[in-house]
């Protein structure tokens, strides 16, 4: 199963990061919502897989009774999931307004920061 | 000493700096006569140092200190010896002097109360550098001294020449601090001590020390910046853009000679070695040279004055590294004049420029009626750098040739040095002291008349008390020169020269220097003319070049930056992902550490078609072509994510990724029905070749990780914790949720923080938004 995952962990990185390499925003957020997958599946397989027992304690026991899933990593992604979402929604947000502004969803266009063709800062004292 | 020196001493050590933080209050209050009452600090400090003369002039060293960082073994300690008490008295008998005579010249300036304070300040850490035992005492009152003196020269902010000045000197000394620090490293390796008093005792340790030379080019490299040899001299005559109080006190009586008092005080254990005794009269003496031939340019009082202190400097350095007792005697006595003589120059040249306006030589003449207190200090003075009979000047001169006549080549060479500089510096303490006040009356820009006594004081004191050491010049030698020389040459030594002159071939040498420098007096104006000529045939000097070097610096930081920070964040992005991929890849390659081949997975049917949507999702979302399908297939990435926790038994990780994926892609497509998605990426093929092979080395890179770890054995210890207590000290049956509220609680309440302030952000974001389109008016005013 670990096999399986990993191999598709690397195609969600690989594919996130492909369109995170885009000049266009609004692929560069596609990217980072498939990216943010990515990296809560690793979290995920790096805990290795029990599949189909959740780390639930039933009844009459003080202890799972038999192997479970490893609840450690499932707490991270928990808070991951959440945090990433409102980071995805705050991006969303920003490129929106950041088009509204500039009018380009272009990278290449983004440039109020960063302008084309700066001067030389002066040379004096 | 009795009982009551060590905190004597300590307070005497932080005054400085408390009546720094007092003086501008005490200005508001009482303006310009604040001066009378901030100079009793230095006055109080003067007569505590003074009364260490006894003991130390019978050769004991007052040592005292605390321990500041007890855990680094670092010590705020001090050690007086007869070089440190000389040093000190100077500093606080000419700080009282100048903190007064700062009270008159810059009487009624808006800023005189912070002028007060960084002097104050500065006092205290010139003071703290000539008795400071530790290294790293005496490194921080080292830089300190630096960052006053910036501080001072750029006083008058507004103007750029100060600036430079400012930044110039910082730069300089800041640099040559930063090459006394190594060597206090090397040095401190090599003795094992980390104090001078223990450096003082270690005999021929560092002289015989593979690493002597570069210890000492290293000291040197502070030293000379410091004390601004050449080439590093440019930036002292540009420090001259400071008021006159200052290049009176930092600029020729105590800050500069920071670098002669560290030669001075190495010399017990570095000097007397081949390399010492060349290299310190080599720049020494050029610096002699330098400084007197550019001293001839100028037209300015100030910065006549200001190269001579180059000269003077450079012949300090020179007589302390001629290698020989009487040398380090003559250097003594040379300094104590010159400290006098020159502070006493400085604060005339200033007055001449307070009361009339210029001090410009070719613009002034005829003061001696108008100003004859000031022509007194100024001829008294001058007749000391002189070196006349009668002042202690001439001590010092008499003493030099004795100290160098010695016969030999190099002796020789060094003769000759001294002499012209000699003669040079002569010609221009009357061109300084005397022509100003002779001859007809000029016009200048004010109507000059005599200063208040805030202003004449320090130079008339100044003048009086070079004459008055030479009088009473055995008293002199007993209490200040002998001792310092003493520590100087790590041996005791008796300096018994006199006013009397005595028949000989060093009264033959001063006779010469007189004759010489009568010469080069009347001569003045044709000198200057062809130095001034010679000059510009040349071009081109350090000044010129710490410009260039700035210029460039500036030049290559910002080309460096063009290239670093170009503002296209796709090659930000390029850059950041092949770092990714290849801090990976890298190590697992170099170190053999690459997974080892898989068999081949055996999965329920189910669980391949979960997998299997996944991919397509992904697929759909790259090449998807309008804004649904592209909305549509990251949805369905996300949810056959959520597909698979469920059936890794994680039902609480599925949900929360179902209700996240649903409300991202209702976000998004609110936002994206607003927002353009071109139908292709429009990546060139290059372009596209470059982002698939960092895109899939990346992807291989965390997918080979990821294999190779789950290959490794698994450390359970906390997950079988967390499984453990859970119900039993949690009392949760659910061990995700009881980490999450429970065990991690503080974690899950950062992580609401965190979604609460992003929610803010989008709020803010939006309203912004919403004022501008109510108020287009004014938006189109703006644009």
């Amino acid at each position: 199963m670990e096999t399986v995952l990993s191999v598709l962990v690397g195609l969600f990185f690989a594919v996130g990061i492909y369109l995170m390499l885009s000049k266009h925003v609004i692929r560069i957020l596609l990217g980072i919502a498939i990216f943010g997958n990515a990296v809560n599946l690793l979290i995920f397989t790096v805990g290795r897989i029990v599949r189909e027992v959740p780390p639930i304690i039933p009844h009459g026991f003080d202890v799972p009774p038999g192997p479970v899933a490893n609840p450690l990593p499932q707490a991270l992604i928990l808070t991951a999931i959440v945090i990433s979402f409102s980071f995805f929604a705050f991006l969303l947000v920003l490129a929106y307004r950041a088009y509204q502004e500039i009018g380009t969803d272009d990278t290449d266009g983004m440039r109020v920061a960063e302008p084309e063709g700066e001067s030389l800062p002066p040379l004096g004292y | 000493m009795g009982t009551g020196e060590r905190p004597l001493t300590f307070f005497a050590l932080i005054l400085p700096f408390l009546a720094a933080a007092a003086a501008p209050l005490l200005t508001r209050l009482l303006k310009h006569n604040a001066a009378w009452v901030l100079a009793l600090a230095p006055l109080w400090m003067f007569s505590h140092f003074a009364g260490m003369l006894g003991p130390v002039s019978e050769g004991a060293a007052i040592a005292g200190g605390f321990d500041w960082i007890p855990s680094l073994g670092v010590r705020f300690s001090w050690y007086i010896d007869g070089l440190s008490l000389t040093f000190a008295l100077l500093i606080t008998g000419i700080g009282t002097l100048i903190v007064l005579y700062s009270g008159g010249y810059l009487k009624g300036h808006p800023h005189q109360g912070r002028f007060f304070s960084f002097i104050l300040m500065f006092m205290g850490a010139m003071q703290g550098l000539v008795v400071a035992d530790s290294f790293l005492m005496l490194f921080v009152f080292w830089e300190l001294t630096s960052i006053t003196s910036f501080l001072l020269i750029g006083f008058d902010h507004a103007r750029e020449a100060s600036r430079r000045a400012a930044l110039q000197a910082l730069v300089v000394t800041g640099l040559g601090g930063l090459s006394l620090l190594a060597g206090l490293l090397v040095i401190g390796a090599v003795s094992g001590q980390d104090d001078l008093s223990g450096l003082l005792a270690s005999g021929d340790l560092m002289r015989n020390s593979p690493l002597y030379l570069a210890a000492l080019i290293l000291l040197l490299g502070g030293a000379f910046t410091k004390s601004a040899q050449f080439p590093f001299h440019f930036w002292l005559p540009n420090a001259m853009e400071a008021p006159t109080p200052v290049s009176a006190y930092l600029h020729s009586a105590t800050m500069v000679k920071a670098g002669v008092y560290l030669v001075m005080r190495m010399n017990p254990v570095m000097g007397d070695t081949v390399a010492w005794e060349t290299i310190l009269p080599l720049f020494g003496g050029v610096t002699l040279l330098v400084g007197t031939l550019l001293a001839l340019r100028q037209t300015d009082l100030k910065l006549m004055l200001a190269y001579t202190t180059v000269a003077s400097l450079g012949l300090l350095v020179m007589l302390t590294g001629f290698g020989s007792e009487k040398a380090v005697e003559a250097a003594v006595l040379y300094l104590i004049a010159h400290s006098m003589f020159k502070g006493a120059l400085f604060m005339v040249a200033g007055l001449i420029d307070h009361e009339s306006g210029t001090r410009d030589i070719r613009s002034l003449g005829g003061l001696r009626g108008a100003m004859p207190v000031t022509f007194a200090a100024a001829i008294l003075a001058a007749l000391s750098m002189g070196g006349l009979p009668l002042f202690f000047g001439f001590l010092a001169k008499e003493e030099i040739y004795a100290a160098i006549a010695v016969g030999g080549g190099w002796a020789t060479l060094v003769t000759v040095v001294a002499i012209v500089g000699n003669a040079l510096m002569f010609a221009i303490a009357f061109a300084v002291g005397l022509r100003p006040f002779i001859g007809a009356a000029a016009k200048t820009p004010k109507h000059a008349h005599e200063g208040p006594v805030l202003l004449w004081l320090g130079p008339v004191v100044l003048a009086l008390s070079g004459l008055i050491a030479a009088m009473f010049s055995t008293i002199a030698h007993q209490l200040l020169s002998s001792p310092m020389a003493s520590a100087v040459a790590g041996q005791d030594l008796q300096i018994d020269i006199s006013t009397i002159p005595h028949i000989g071939m060093p009264l033959l040498h001063s006779a010469l220097t007189i004759a010489l420098g009568i010469g080069a007096y009347l001569a003045l104006d044709r000198l200057r003319a062809s130095m001034a000529s010679v000059l510009e045939a040349i071009g081109w000097g350090p000044d010129r070049g710490f410009d260039q070097a700035i210029r460039g610096l500036l030049r290559l930081s910002f080309g460096v930056t063009k290239i670093v920070q170009n503002g296209r964040l796709d090659i930000y992005m390029t850059v950041t992902f092949i770092a990714v991929a290849l801090t990976l890849l890298v190590p697992m390659v170099l170190f053999g550490e690459l997974p080892s081949v898989p068999v081949f997975p055996d999965l329920w049917f189910y669980e391949w078609t979960v997998v299997a949507i996944a991919v397509i999702g992904l697929g759909a979302v790259v090449y998807a072509q309008d804004r649904l399908t592209a909305i549509v297939s990251l949805g369905i990435q996300g949810f056959a994510v959520a597909l698979l926790f469920m059936l890794m038994g994680a039902p609480d990780l599925s949900f929360t990724q179902f209700m996240v994926e649903t409300l991202s892609v209702v976000i998004l497509a609110l936002v994206m029905t607003r927002l353009r998605l071109s139908v292709s990426d429009h990546r060139p093929t290059g372009q596209k070749i470059l982002d698939v092979s960092v895109a899939g080395a990346c992807g291989l890179a965390f997918g080979m990780l990821l294999l190779k770890v789950t290959q490794l054995p698994f450390d359970e210890t906390l997950s079988t914790f967390f499984k453990n207590y859970s119900l039993v000290i949690a009392h949760g049956r659910n061990v995700v949720n009881v980490i999450i509220v429970d065990f991690r609680g503080l974690d899950t309440l950062g992580e609401i923080a965190v979604v609460m302030i992003t929610g803010l952000a989008i709020l803010a974001l939006i309203r912004i938004r919403t004022k501008d389109q109510t108020v287009p008016a004014k938006r189109k005013g703006r644009r």
